[in-house]
């Protein structure tokens, strides 16, 4: 789960990471009392949406006067903000942060994630800071200083002084920079975040080191855990056609294809996207019902596939195991009667109880195509959206 | 002969009294030698009681001592199942299978810790001197967790794979996935090819054995003729196991990667990917797979045919 940059810095300073003083708000009105509020002589006005890239998509403005804040936060909100991770959409900006300006002589980058391969949680953190962290590790990987945590010990202060040194920032900023560098890593592991960011973190004029931006992202399998995490979600940023999926415990992520797949596991729900474009169609929707699917379950994946104005066929794609072939075909029978199907449907079933299951679909009159196996029913349903 | 399990292996159920543990505590019970082979169950405010014959003991080491059963399965909810898992690794287990999904990551780092050996060096530049390092300190192997578990056709079913879909033969089977692992054995076993053992090692990004471990394990198994991995987008594990067989392999293997057409970054926070190199994308791994000298077909469909190509049919 992802939050807002004003959000993540109120955890950071929970943590003593020390950000610049900004506000959170909704109209061009309260932007321009909180600029008057921060008080000084420079603002930034900063578009608040769960995506990256924003100061290249026109979402970040400096502003000299309040007037210049008014005028910003009024280009600013309310507009399709475009960047590389919105898709061409875009995302609607409904939140900006007013912050004070900062004087910076350097800008670093510090991250947080949990590395798989060494099974531990890894500092980076790069002298480049400021561009995409990716970007620095295409061309220049040197510049990338990793730090693998021991959770018995945490970021020992001894670790960050030297990362701190490495990646160049001045020994009169080390004490300051080791609490930041040590705060990310309380805040990644007391919040259960999968990926935590300050890009820039930054050198002030007076040896000052501040955290420009923050990002968090945190394991939605933690959240039980953290009910002031699950407070700062803001649907707004969300796919509605996710959110609707997940209420109804369902593994839903919109594509931009035409065959809608609805698979038991993620594992055969990734497979069968990849067979339909093997055959040359192309998949609208990743679609893992999980292994209790019972027919209000189907019913509901049905509803939201169709509401996608883009679907031509849909491919049901089931290997039963502990989930009994019969019970989806009468969900799979029950769904398209009460949603009035208007797209053609392939199904393919195998295992428990399979026989059980063709003969539930062959008997219901509705015009389900069968398919044999996993190719034949990915070919039936590539040549039915063609159609 | 197979890996990791057979018709002698005695197992311990953590989590057997909970409604998913009692439905598939009885289909493994009900499955090929099940009912010798699952002799005891854990649950601290149930010691004494009894589930379908099963005795329930209040802890893994009781449960141990009483049986001499030396591995364990777990379906306990994902708050409690890394507490679970520790304590099957306390008592001493030789195999751990965790089957629950959904355990929080930082539990799953805490517990793989445990497990390592001490002494790793932790202020690495490298990350493959950690990768290296990644040894079962120790001496409990974990399947999972987020995994269907392990199966020995016709002598034990120690998960949540339907038992009937599987036969006796020569074919390991090594996947990330629960039903896509289905898929693969139903394709050979519809082609008359059985399998040797077939383990679901969990799509869980921290996890116990990897397709590497028991890529060995079907290299040194007598009983293995060939081996079907299938694996799928994140982490670079495939690529890793991948190098191995090239060098190490004496048996031909048959690759399958879910996921060449997900949408990058939609899992996986990206810097992730940086730590591995930019891997983790289906066709990476694929090119990795077929420089060394894997047979990979990008058909699911086709990962039994693609293994009958390789034998030879007759078999």
């Amino acid at each position: 789960m992802k939050v807002h940059e004003y959000q993540g810095k109120e955890i950071l300073r929970e943590f003593g990471v020390p950000t610049p003083h900004g506000v959170a708000c909704f109209s061009v009105g309260e932007a321009v009392a909180a600029a008057q509020q921060l008080g000084g002589k420079v603002w930034v006005v900063k578009a608040q949406i769960h995506a990256g890239g924003r100061g290249k998509g026109g979402g970040v403005k400096v502003a000299k006067s309040p007037d210049e804040v008014r005028q910003y936060a009024g280009q600013i909100l309310g507009v399709h903000l475009v960047t590389h991770q919105t898709g061409p959409d875009g995302q609607v900006v409904r939140r900006l942060l007013i912050e004070e300006g900062a004087q910076i002589v350097k800008e670093f980058y510090i991250g947080m994630v949990v590395d798989r391969g060494a099974q531990r949680v890894a500092l980076l953190a790069s002298s480049e800071g400021g561009m995409e962290i990716e970007e620095v590790a295409r061309h220049t990987p040197e510049k990338i200083r990793t730090v693998h945590i021991d959770p018995l010990t945490g970021l020992t202060a001894a670790e960050a002084v030297r990362v701190a040194r490495d990646i160049g920032i001045p020994d009169a900023a080390s004490a300051e920079a080791v609490a930041v560098l040590q705060g990310l890593y309380r805040a990644f592991v007391e919040k259960d975040a999968m990926l935590a960011e300050i890009n820039p973190l930054v050198l002030t004029a007076d040896n000052r080191v501040l955290a420009l931006d923050a990002k968090f992202n945190f394991d939605s399998n933690a959240l039980y855990r953290h009910p002031e995490i699950v407070a700062l979600r803001d649907l707004d940023e969300e796919d509605p056609a996710e959110i609707e999926a997940s209420k109804f415990d369902l593994s839903y992520i919109s594509l931009d294809g035409d065959i809608g797949c609805l698979v038991n596991g993620a594992g055969l729900a990734m497979a069968t996207m990849d067979i339909i474009k093997l055959y040359g169609g192309s998949p609208a929707n990743f679609l893992d019902v999980g292994g209790g699917a019972n027919k209000e379950k189907v019913t509901e994946a049905f509803k939201l596939m169709l509401k996608n104005p883009h679907l031509k066929a849909i491919l049901v794609n089931i290997f039963g195991g502990i989930m009994k072939c019969d019970v989806i075909a009468e969900g799979v029978v029950a769904a398209a009667r009460e949603v009035s199907l208007n797209v053609p449907l392939v199904v393919r079933l195998e295992g428990t109880n399979v026989e059980l299951g063709k003969k539930i679909l062959a008997e219901s009159g509705l015009p389900i195509i069968s398919g044999n196996d996993m190719a034949d029913a990915a070919q039936k349903v590539v040549a039915a959206a063609k159609g | 002969m197979s890996i990791l399990i057979n018709k002698d292996t005695r197992v311990i159920t953590q989590g057997m009294t909970g409604k998913v543990g009692q439905f598939h505590t009885q289909q493994c019970k009900a499955y090929a030698n099940g009912a010798n082979c699952f002799v005891a169950g854990v649950n601290p405010k149930k010691a004494g009681e009894q589930f379908e014959g099963i005795p329930v003991y209040a802890t893994v080491r009781d449960a141990k001592q009483a049986t001499g059963a030396t591995v364990s399965v777990i379906y306990v909810p994902p708050s409690g199942a890394a507490a679970a898992i520790d304590e099957a690794v306390e008592a001493d287990l030789d195999l751990v299978i965790c089957i629950t999904e959904g355990i929080p990551v930082h539990d799953m780092l805490r517990t793989r810790y445990k497990m390592s050996h001490p002494g790793i060096t932790t202020f690495s530049e490298s990350n493959n001197a950690l990768a290296k390092g990644r040894i079962q300190g120790k001496r409990t192997l974990l399947i999972g967790p987020n995994c269907p578990g392990l199966i020995t056709p016709d002598e034990i079913k120690i998960g949540i794979m339907p038992g009937h879909i599987h036969k006796k033969g020569h074919i390991g089977v090594v996947s990330r996935s629960g039903t896509l692992t289905y898929e693969a054995v139903g394709q050979l076993t519809a082609l008359g090819y059985g399998q040797s053992s077939c383990v679901g090692i969990g799509g869980d990004p921290i996890n116990g054995l990897k397709h590497l471990d028991v890529m060995k394990l079907f290299n040194d198994d007598p009983e293995t003729d060939a081996v079907i991995m299938v694996g799928e987008i994140g982490g670079s594990d495939e690529e890793e196991c991948a190098r191995w067989i090239k060098a190490n392999m004496k048996k031909p293997v048959v690759g399958f990667i879910a996921g060449v057409t997900a949408p990058p970054g939609k899992r996986m926070g990206h810097a992730g990917a940086i730590i591995s190199g930019g891997q983790g994308g289906a066709n990476e791994k694929l090119a990795v797979m077929e420089e060394c000298g894997i047979h990979i077909t990008r058909n699911p469909a086709e990962m039994g045919r693609t293994m009958q190509r390789i034998l030879g049919s007759g078999k």
